[in-house]
């Protein structure tokens, strides 16, 4: 009873997939004039083809990957500096801090479009892909899911690294690093799908084709095919932005749910 | 006071100070720049109306034009609404999902990827889907009914179904999210609780009244804080689906404030709108912090 009710439920989720993805191979006579919405007589690749050669991929993949890797590389390296810091130093202010850094989960850069939109432009950043990746460079999530991993290490791990005479990076290095690895590919999944999702800021701060991201310049595209015989290369267009996501996703899929369950996000 | 902090001081290694301070200069830079100064900045901006390039000090002007507003009022209205409706029933839907997915399941992994991809794709791509699933006769949603002989209102066009039709998509992305967080909830539940009440003969439904749900109560009040400050922050599919329309009934927050700047540049009115947002996030992190906090161990 309960399987036959959740599977129906998982169903009703993977519906708008599973129909995009037959959308995408049907050719677009057939579009509007089709009774069943999952049944295609002449399934072609014709749309992905379509979509290859109107949106500019090669650039909006390459800009993405920019984005993506600009803003997780940084983000490692100053998440986990600050979270060692909260999870093992003892200093002033150390309560007041972590508050502090909290807020930005409430209130990501996102929220502020507006003021940091004139902060970009008084920097002259405004159309470069510095203006998209540089105000994530510090993530308050990413700084607390790893201070609640740090803190999990056993303190005896680092003190035994430190009378082998580790200095602390090393013991970071060493120690907390690689124990942390279900962590850090956690918050890298979240981090990857967030800013390649991204949408209104590269929207606001970009205005050329060569620093666009793909959702910007598919949001674009399919502005200007609103009829239905356009769906198929509209969805084929989609389903391009959403693959790789998709394919690391199912790769990761049981490190990314065991991590977030290990996390102690609770 | 000062041997108090004296004392204060000497608790603490310096060592440790100056390298803790160093340790978390990079993050603090970016967060000064991009959060805490954008916040007093925007605030500022708020008290000063701009007329052809020149700044006029309006005081609290401004604020009373916006507060008078009925597009304003409307897009709040819009917005605590969709609050209210999808935060608790994506938090429910979530919790049952959790339930069952945690148990013996036959294709439990195919079962959660389904629940969970809707969450790790871009709004902008859902957008892009759900605007056809919504098209009135084509689309996937009236084919369906169409099954049943039901013939389905213009999704998107009617002012009276635009919100309504919003949600159920806003509460298909983001239930899988929340889902996994009760995941990781029901996983540190002690097993030998469930066994005992077993033995007591409880079924089902009186081990999740009784146990689960008391237990997962930390993990609900902090999905719950996650799913409103996301309820002001999802916005990206008004640009594929609706602009905000039809007469601004699916408009939000953050959209007027996108459409208020950057297309009819109005600053003033962009910055006091910015600042009821910042209040009104302030205001459910202050109630997480102060109330919620202390029911939750970290």
């Amino acid at each position: 009873m309960n399987q036959i009710a959740i599977s129906i439920l998982a169903i009703l989720f993977a519906v708008p997939l599973i129909w995009a993805a037959v959308t995408s191979i049907t050719p677009s006579d057939e579009m509007l004039t089709r009774a069943n919405p999952f049944a295609v007589s002449h399934p072609t690749f014709n749309n992905y083809v379509a979509a290859w050669q109107t949106i500019p991929f090669p650039v909006y993949y390459w800009n993405t990957l920019l984005i993506v890797a600009g803003v997780l590389v940084v983000q490692l390296l100053t998440a986990t500096l600050a979270a060692y810091a909260f999870a093992r130093l003892r200093f002033l202010g150390q309560s007041l801090l972590f508050i502090l850094f909290l807020v930005q989960i409430m209130i990501p850069p996102d929220i502020l479009i507006f003021p940091n939109y004139t902060i970009m432009k008084d920097l002259h950043l405004i159309d470069t892909k510095w203006a998209i990746i540089i105000p994530f460079w510090a993530s308050s999530f990413g700084i607390f899911l790893l201070r609640q991993t740090f803190k999990q290490i056993p303190y005896e791990l680092d003190e035994a690294s430190r009378v082998d005479g580790c200095r602390w990076w090393q013991s970071l290095w060493h120690v907390y690093l690689p124990s942390a690895r279900p962590t850090y590919i956690a918050f890298a999944l979240i981090s990857i799908s967030t800013h390649w999702s991204n949408f209104m800021w590269p929207l606001i701060v970009t205005d050329s084709v060569h620093n666009r991201p793909l959702t910007v310049g598919i949001a674009i595209f399919a502005q200007s095919s609103e009829t239905g015989a356009q769906w198929g290369t509209v969805t084929a267009a989609t389903l391009m932005v959403i693959a790789p996501l998709l394919i690391a996703f199912f790769f990761f899929q049981k490190q990314f749910v065991e991590s977030f369950m290990h996390a102690g996000i609770k | 006071m000062t041997r108090h902090l004296l004392q204060v001081f000497r608790r603490y290694n310096w060592k440790d100070n100056i390298l803790a301070y160093a340790l978390l200069l990079p993050s603090l830079i970016f967060l000064v720049i991009f959060t805490f100064y954008p916040m007093i900045k925007v605030l500022d901006l708020s008290f000063y109306e701009s007329v052809m390039n020149e700044r006029r000090f309006a005081g609290l002007e401004l604020y009373g034009h916006v507060l008078r507003d009925e597009v304003f009022l409307k897009v709040l209205r819009n917005n605590m609404l969709l609050a209210l409706v999808t935060v608790p029933v994506s938090i429910l839907l979530a919790l049952y999902m959790a339930v069952w997915v945690n148990g013996k399941l036959r294709g439990r992994s195919l079962i959660r990827a389904a629940f969970f991809y809707p969450t790790l794709i871009p709004m902008i791509a859902i957008a892009n889907i759900w605007l056809f699933i919504y098209t009135p006769d084509y689309g996937l949603l009236d084919k369906f009914l169409g099954l049943f002989g039901i013939e389905g209102p213009n999704w998107l066009g009617d002012p009276a179904w635009v919100l309504v039709s919003m949600m159920g998509m806003l509460i298909w992305k983001e239930s899988g999210y929340f889902m996994i967080f009760f995941l990781a909830g029901l996983q540190v539940l002690p097993k030998e609780i469930y066994q005992a009440a077993e033995l007591d003969g409880a079924g089902p439904l009186r081990k999740f009244r009784t146990i689960t749900l008391p237990l997962v109560m930390p993990t609900t009040l902090f999905v719950l804080i996650i799913a409103t400050t996301n309820s002001f922050k999802l916005v990206d599919h008004l640009y594929i689906m609706t602009k905000g329309g039809p007469n601004n009934a699916s408009n939000l927050l953050l959209y007027h404030i996108y459409e208020t700047a950057f297309s009819f540049w109005d600053m003033g009115k962009a910055s006091v709108l910015t600042v009821i947002l910042l209040v009104i996030l302030l205001v459910i992190s202050v109630f997480y912090y102060g109330y919620l906090d202390k029911r939750i161990h970290y």
